[in-house]
């Protein structure tokens, strides 16, 4: 893809709103939407009518179990008579949506963005695993009946086998995110829990145990993203987007490379580009790695060259990725501490980079001065990378 | 906003039923042709990034951007999916442009509606699951039926009015060679038919069909490169949702199509839409919706006048889906607007006219629409 290093526009983020990640929230998937984008615009000092543009994202139609989605939320995140669209990468959409919002605006289509992703997992019955059985291959796939923890143990195990890594050392990952979740106020999972206490826990697929995994949630997250000159306006204190990047491998993921995410490498590239950023292990202060498996962080960390290939464990032992560490990776709990409404969850990674990069991160901020910021998301079959850098 | 060039269509399909291909086939079909016809590039290297329009429900595949990158050339490179018609799709792919990240982009779209065993069923699932739902409705029509009814109330248009636009379509259909629908029918036929719900019989209502559409964009330079002076430009696009709620949209007026409709003119320029355009390819699967949306776009304050003094033919003052509409030619779900693009791309490169509107609706129960301005260079 061409890459733009000098910017037609720059993007900025002003305003940003959540609602709680739960495994059964009350509230319609409309409803929790309108949360998201009211608390966004409320922080913006936007109102609705001020908004020129909607970009919605979300993820399998089936978890809210509502055909053409987009339309459906469009209501909710307030896209009444005005041009409002979905976009979808499957789980990476919540970073796409981020991705979506900043071309809206850098294209100069639009001024006043608002960007929302929202998921509702509640409603699949028994489990929305249920919904998975319908992502495969429908003649070379589906008649196995995969279950998609089945593959990700093959991911993992393979992860392990090519660099030697252990159990012990990949639920560090879910200790740690699971240990910050607990600073943060729209979490479901936070808990100080040991290593032991992950390899104690029930096996689903082999090697993947029950606190290897994020849990099932409902939530909604929205950003407000304008145009510079209206950015200055309203804030004293814009983040910027300041690189973009997004790949989607081919859909044959049993002839693929399993122990390394090659797609979130070729979106990172992209994003760091557009960014300048040459030396990222260097350059980036603070990461959120999309973490739906623990195992999936450290893939991450080394997809974005934040660590060398199967390195990213020894690097979390020895505090790199700690919240006082050099690269603190996932302050906000991620998806394994905060909880995973598919879409929702990544946008809620872009959220944290903001706040962090903003100083409003609360009990979550960093110890460390940050100043440039990424986050990413994952999806489809394990195929779909999303990246975008921020920076104060 | 700087316009972009149509550099390259291809398609596959428009036929009821497409045994012969999968859908991923069928989309591979479809965009050789479209690269083939933009000078025959190489997706793998010159094209930046890749949109495909589609959605989760019609294709009976979870998380169906999956599916997405290998047919047209996507895998490895920026490819996502817009989960709208393909004008929104197009709409993107004009910010993909316009923001500097890309020179070239292939958009695709396609329906492999044959495969969908349920499809009133489908259409349920998009009803709002509390209010509209909850009701069962019998018939997935009934809010076309609602919102004719008004819109023919508040205009004046009668049975023999929407008749006159089934006979109109299907007959100009006999003009293009993916009318699978097409037939010399005659108003009268329409209205001996029994009504499927009041005021629309089975003829007034567009079948479905399978097909597939890539369209190849570029900017103005590259097309220049690329193609010479053999491209056609968007000089302005707008897509806009009225409500998707049926109970705060507003029933009998085409509203998504104003709102869409302003914020293309407003970009390509165009101050009086009726003299301004030498056809319009409008979103015409229910009959009415050809009247409705023609109001919408501020083509005709009068429809059901202009109608009958025979203004919308293929002759007349401001010819509408001369090559036969959707009621021609059927609807390929997320391709329909595509569709209409590929009737005024033909009806362009045919040197029928040089300036024309391209106007599409999401369907039932969407209040969503997307327009392009098309123009030559």
């Amino acid at each position: 893809m061409k890459v733009n290093i000098h910017l037609n526009k720059r993007v900025a983020i002003i305003g940003a709103g959540m609602t709680l990640f739960r495994r059964r929230l009350l509230e319609t998937p409309q409803e929790i939407a309108w949360e998201a984008s009211n608390k966004a615009l409320e922080e913006a000092g936007l109102e609705l009518k001020d908004i020129d543009c909607v970009v919605i994202g979300s993820a399998p139609d089936a978890f809210d179990g509502v055909h053409l989605k987009g339309e459906y939320l469009a209501h909710g995140s307030g896209g009444i008579k005005k041009p409002v669209s979905r976009v979808f990468v499957g789980g990476a959409t919540g970073v796409m949506t981020a991705i979506a919002g900043w071309y809206h605006v850098a294209s100069g289509l639009c001024q006043k963005v608002l960007a929302v992703a929202e998921e509702k997992m509640s409603p699949d019955r028994p489990h929305p695993q249920a919904v998975f059985r319908y992502i495969w291959d429908p003649i070379l796939e589906k008649p196995l009946n995969p279950n998609l923890i089945w593959i990700f143990a093959m991911e993992m195990h393979r992860y392990m086998a090519k660099y030697g890594i252990k159990k012990e050392e990949i639920a560090l990952v879910s200790v740690k995110n699971k240990r910050n979740a607990i600073n943060n106020p729209y979490a479901q999972l936070g808990a100080n829990i040991t290593v032991e206490d992950v390899l104690n826990s029930e096996v689903l697929v082999w090697p993947v145990q029950l606190l290897d995994v994020s849990p099932v949630s409902d939530g909604g997250a929205a950003i407000v993203m304008t145009s510079e000159d209206v950015a200055r306006r309203y804030t004293d204190t814009p983040i910027w987007v300041e690189g973009v990047g997004w790949t989607l491998d081919n859909t044959e993921w049993p002839g693929r490379d399993l122990a390394y995410p090659r797609y979130v490498e070729f979106a990172a590239r992209m994003a760091y580009k557009m960014a300048g950023i040459e030396r990222p292990d260097k350059e980036i202060d603070v990461v959120e790695p999309y973490d739906p498996f623990d195992y999936k962080e450290l893939h991450h960390l080394e997809g974005l060259l934040l660590a060398k290939k199967g390195e990213a464990p020894k690097l979390l032992k020895e505090g790199v990725f700690d919240i006082d560490g050099d690269i603190p990776s996932s302050p906000s709990g991620g998806l394994l501490g905060v909880g995973n409404p598919i879409a929702a969850a990544g946008l809620m990674k872009v959220i944290s980079i903001y706040w962090q990069l903003k100083g409003t991160a609360g009990k979550m901020q960093v110890k460390r001065p940050v100043h440039t910021g990424l986050a990413q998301a994952w999806g489809d079959l394990m195929q779909a990378g999303t990246v975008i850098v921020l920076r104060n | 906003m700087n316009r972009i060039a149509v550099i390259g269509v291809g398609w596959y399909g428009f036929r009821p039923t497409t045994p012969e291909v999968s859908f991923r086939e069928m989309v591979f079909e479809a965009s050789s042709r479209a690269y083939a016809d933009a000078g025959n590039i190489n997706p793998r290297n010159d094209v930046d990034s890749f949109i495909s329009c589609q959605e989760d429900f019609w294709e009976g595949i979870g998380i169906a951007d999956e599916f997405a990158p290998d047919q047209i050339g996507g895998a490895m490179r920026p490819t996502m999916t817009v989960t709208g018609d393909s004008l929104q799709g197009l709409a993107h792919a004009l910010m993909h442009i316009n923001s500097g990240i890309a020179d070239i982009v292939s958009v695709e779209a396609h329906s492999k509606v044959s495969d969908i065993l349920t499809f009133s069923d489908i259409v349920k699932l998009s009803m709002d699951p509390i209010y509209v739902r909850s009701i069962n409705p019998q018939n997935m029509h009934f809010i076309a039926g609602l919102d004719a009814v008004k819109f023919m109330e508040r205009k004046g248009v009668s049975r023999e009015d929407l008749a006159i636009v089934v006979e109109k379509n299907k007959k100009n259909g006999l003009s293009s060679p993916r009318s699978s629908y097409a037939s010399n029918i005659k108003a009268s036929d329409v209205l001996m038919k029994d009504f499927v719900v009041y005021p629309l019989t089975e003829l007034d209502i567009a079948p479905f069909v399978d097909g597939a559409i890539t369209v190849v964009v570029a900017d103005e330079e590259t097309a220049k490169k690329v193609k010479k002076d053999d491209y056609l430009l968007i000089s302005g696009i707008g897509y806009a949702t009225d409500s998707n709620n049926l109970e705060t949209a507003e029933l009998g007026k085409a509203e998504y199509m104003r709102i869409a409709s302003e914020m293309a003119y407003k970009m390509a320029k165009v101050n009086s839409p009726r003299k301004h355009f030498d056809a319009v390819f409008v979103d015409d699967r229910y009959s009415y919706k050809e009247l409705e949306h023609l109001e919408g776009l501020r083509i005709s304050e009068e429809p059901v006048k202009d109608l009958r003094e025979g203004n919308f033919s293929p002759q007349g003052e401001i010819p509408v889906n001369p090559f036969g509409g959707h009621l021609a030619k059927g609807v390929p779900l997320e391709a329909s607007g595509f569709s209409l693009l590929l009737d005024a791309i033909d009806y362009i490169r045919q040197g029928k006219g040089e300036k024309v509107l391209v106007a599409s609706w999401r369907g039932i129960p969407t209040f969503t629409g997307s327009v392009l301005v098309v123009e030559k260079p």
